[in-house]
């Protein structure tokens, strides 16, 4: 199972470091978003580094989806499908790798929007460890999610525009305990931000188990 | 529902004349009289809650159909589940039909919550509420598993999407029933299963127990009913699948001239 994921895993990122989606579509989609925001709430400081948290992850989230489309998409053309059931590889494994190499490209992004934030909406980090651990535990939730409805959506023929329903609600509990964190770390709010983060850990123990369960079938179908 | 020949009409050799069966018409007259004893009670027998005022009669409807939802979303994530373990036809359908009415029944709560909410606690919605919240998101959710559901596929690729979507979804139902202990809620907690004793008695108390029998019967007679339309359903387009093969094939046998071999 270990070296399906390290295929898969080496296969994405390969493809992205030769066509650069999320170097170059992904990030400057946040980017704008970053300054759509600020014209949205009226350029007004104060709220802005207020709602961060929250527009922090809500941006993640449709950025996601962008990846997670685009992850699926890259295993459709040219009967792959068929090639990867053929391949013998561990359904399992192939999916541990796709969510894998998802993070990867959700955490770069992830990276990059957050020194946005705290650059052009003058946010004040209070609590660094807190914010360290939220990240990989949320985006990791988030991609084991999207590597679950992304392939499911990209075979449904057509129909890909299913996939923010079937993921966002799915997710929402993620932006929930993720920007609940946030809140804490960013001083926007009080409370206890480690309970939110092992809420996060909690449902990436979940979201992985559901996915690895039905990893078989997903490939079978898809 | 109508007598529909519907073998007549598709050329099903196997497929039943109906959707219902004796069973079927038992316990629809069991949801008349039930819906009956629930409406007498929650409108005459009963009185005007101490704190919540008329309001209290609109939890005889809300409470039992979210209890009957969750029942049903529970039941689709087991069908779902043996679904991808056996295949059988009759899991999926037991799982589109349990998911078709748990969205239904949802929908239903969410309505009379809001219906609730307005006079109690002065507004329709209030996002700070858990409970609320999360019950959007089961909402939404299963909402998404009907839709990818009825997006037309290969029967086994639709089966299989919608048995994945039925177990994801699945996740979120018991922190859903537990968010008013878990994260604190305008809702009350629990009620009749209360540690200690029901904190309901008297006529509210059987009128919210016949709300429960109600919705349950309701959910039963429609699940049934909702699982043979999907049979038929399935049926008649593999029947039309295959006199459709037949027509070509006696078209290309025409052609050829195989017809006059005769």
């Amino acid at each position: 199972m270990v070296h399906a994921i390290w295929l898969t895993f080496r296969k994405d990122l390969r493809i992205e470091a030769r066509t650069r989606v999320t170097v170059n579509h992904v990030i400057p989609f946040v980017l704008a978003v970053v300054m759509l925001f600020a014209f949205g709430l009226n350029a007004e400081s104060t709220l802005l580094r207020r709602a961060t948290p929250g527009l922090f992850w809500v941006t993640v989230l449709f950025a996601a989806m962008s990846i997670v489309q685009r992850s699926a998409a890259i295993d459709r053309p040219d009967g792959l499908p068929d090639a990867l059931r053929l391949s013998g590889l561990s359904p399992t494994g192939m999916y541990l790798g796709k969510t894998a190499s998802t993070f990867v490209q959700l955490t770069i992004t992830e990276i990059v929007l957050a020194a946005a934030m705290v650059l052009m909406y003058d946010v004040r980090l209070d609590g660094v460890a807190l914010i360290v651990t939220a990240i990989p535990l949320g985006t990791m939730a988030i991609a084991a999610v999207g590597s679950v409805y992304g392939p499911l959506a990209a075979g449904l023929g057509g129909r890909e525009s299913v996939l923010p329903l079937l993921m966002l609600p799915a997710l929402a509990p993620v932006l929930l305990a993720a920007t609940n964190a946030f809140g804490v770390a960013f001083g926007t709010t009080v409370g206890p931000g480690w309970r939110w983060v092992g809420m996060l850990g909690m449902l990436d123990v979940l979201y992985v188990a559901a996915g690895s369960a039905t990893s078989a079938a997903l490939l079978e179908e898809t | 529902m109508p007598n529909t020949p519907l073998a007549a009409t598709t050329d099903v050799a196997v497929a039943p004349v109906s959707t219902s069966s004796r069973g079927t018409r038992i316990l629809g007259a069991l949801t008349l009289v039930s819906a009956t004893v629930t409406i007498l009670y929650s409108f005459w027998f009963s009185k005007a809650d101490v704190e919540l005022g008329n309001t209290v009669r609109i939890l005889y409807v809300h409470v039992p159909t979210v209890s009957i939802a969750y029942l049903c979303m529970l039941a689709n994530a087991v069908f779902s589940g043996i679904y991808l373990w056996k295949r059988t036809a009759f899991s999926d359908l037991m799982a589109s039909a349990t998911g078709e009415i748990g969205v239904l029944l949802l929908g239903l709560t969410i309505l009379a919550g809001m219906m609730w909410g307005r006079p109690t606690w002065g507004t329709y919605w209030e996002w700070g509420d858990p409970r609320l919240t999360s019950t959007l998101l089961l909402f939404l959710m299963y909402l998404g598993y009907v839709t990818v559901r009825n997006i037309p596929a290969p029967r086994s690729a639709r089966n299989t999407r919608s048995a994945i979507i039925g177990i994801v979804s699945a996740l979120l139902i018991y922190p859903v029933r537990m968010s008013t202990e878990w994260w604190g809620s305008l809702h009350q907690g629990r009620t009749i299963s209360a540690p200690g004793a029901s904190k309901i008695q008297g006529a509210q108390e059987f009128a919210l127990y016949s709300g429960f029998f109600t919705f349950m019967f309701l959910a039963a007679w429609l699940v049934i009913h909702r699982f043979r339309v999907g049979w038929l359903a399935d049926q008649a387009e593999a029947g039309q699948l295959e006199s459709v093969i037949a027509e070509r094939r006696a078209e290309s046998a025409g052609d050829l001239g195989l017809g006059k071999v005769h």
